[in-house]
Parts: structure tokens; C-alpha cells; sequence
């Protein structure tokens, strides 16, 4: 059975920069994730680059993987920072 | 027709279109319930594809949209996303003005 921690793992060798902050009990997962790399890009295509960066086992190990994507400026705003 | 002529024909042909596990009245899988339960939120007329009646649509339309989960949804030939998009889209109103033909603001 898949961990969460292993999905983090995966995403963050695979996303330069990403953070990931995951939770799931084996078969759904839920994720966070963080990436300066997502700056100027559609929310499909950030998707596409989890998935991407999932590859194959996206297919075989993952059965459901909901995600929110964010660039780390996004992120900051949603935690309320302001960043000046 | 291969998988791929039959999948785009679907999409030309519907405005609307949903490809999902199981059908509106019974999905088969959460993410799919959900779309369904926004876009009757919404009040969509939309097209539903059950794509466990057909393996060829279930792989193809991955390959088609290069998204490796199902529920898809595309608007007027667009794809629109899988469920946590359009859950994001219906919270922020962007998919209620695909849903009515208006770009986005």
C-alpha cells in the first residue's frame, strides 16, 4: 500500500522546489502542493506536471489523488502574508 | 473511426461533455459524483460518457486530453479539467461563465 509520505516523496524528486504537504489513507489522497515553477502556467497544466512527475504510477499505485496546486505567492496570500 | 475520431466527434457534437465512471444517476467513483453534482448545481445540460462501458474511451480519452484521471470535462471542445478544477472553478463562478458561453472575466 502507498503512504502519503511516498507520494510527497515522488512529487518532490520530480517537481524542483515543490513542497507537498499530503494526506490519505492508502487509497485517496489529498495534496497540497507548492511550486515556483507553477508561476504563469494554467491549472491544467500544473496538474499535468504532478502528473507527469507521478508518471506511471499514477496508473498502477495511485488510485485517487485530489490536488490543489499554487504558486508560493498564492500560497503566501492564503495564509493570510503579506509580503512586503 | 478510431477511439480518438470517436472521442473528438463526442466533443464536437456536445457542448457540454463529461466523461465519468458510472452514469449521472449512478456514478461510480466520488470524483465523478462530484462533477456531476456541480454541473446539476449549475444547471448544465450536459452530455455523460460512462467510461466503463467502453475500455477504448477509458484509455483514449487519457491520451486525448494527456490527463491520466477521469472525470474530464470540456466545454465547447475545450478541456475544462478533472474534479478538483472544476470544483475550483465552480467556488471562484469561472465555470458557471464557461457553463453560459462567457469568457472568462
Amino acid at each position: 500500500m502507498v503512504n502519503p509520505n511516498d507520494i510527497k516523496l515522488w512529487i518532490e524528486q520530480g517537481l524542483e522546489r515543490a513542497q507537498v504537504d499530503i494526506e490519505g489513507d492508502g487509497q485517496h489522497f489529498s495534496a497540497v502542493i507548492v511550486c515556483p515553477d507553477f508561476s504563469g502556467k494554467s491549472r491544467i497544466q500544473q496538474h499535468q506536471m504532478v502528473y507527469q512527475a507521478l508518471g506511471e504510477r499514477m496508473k498502477s499505485q495511485i488510485h485517487a489523488l485530489s490536488m490543489r496546486t499554487l504558486t508560493p505567492d498564492q500560497w503566501a496570500k492564503e495564509q493570510g502574508e503579506d509580503p512586503e | 473511426m478510431t477511439v480518438q475520431d470517436r472521442i473528438k466527434e463526442t466533443i464536437a457534437n456536445n457542448r457540454i461533455v463529461l466523461f465519468m465512471k458510472g452514469t449521472p444517476h449512478f456514478p461510480q467513483c466520488g470524483f465523478s459524483g462530484r462533477a456531476v453534482q456541480i454541473l446539476q448545481a449549475c444547471d448544465a445540460e450536459f452530455a455523460a460518457v460512462d467510461v466503463l462501458a467502453d475500455m477504448e474511451i477509458r484509455e483514449g480519452v487519457k491520451q486525448f486530453s494527456s490527463w491520466p484521471t477521469v472525470p474530464q470535462l470540456y466545454i465547447d471542445g475545450e478541456f475544462i479539467g478533472g474534479s478538483d478544477i472544476v470544483m475550483e472553478m465552480y467556488q471562484s463562478g469561472e465555470l458557471q461563465q464557461k457553463l453560459a458561453g462567457r469568457p472568462a472575466a
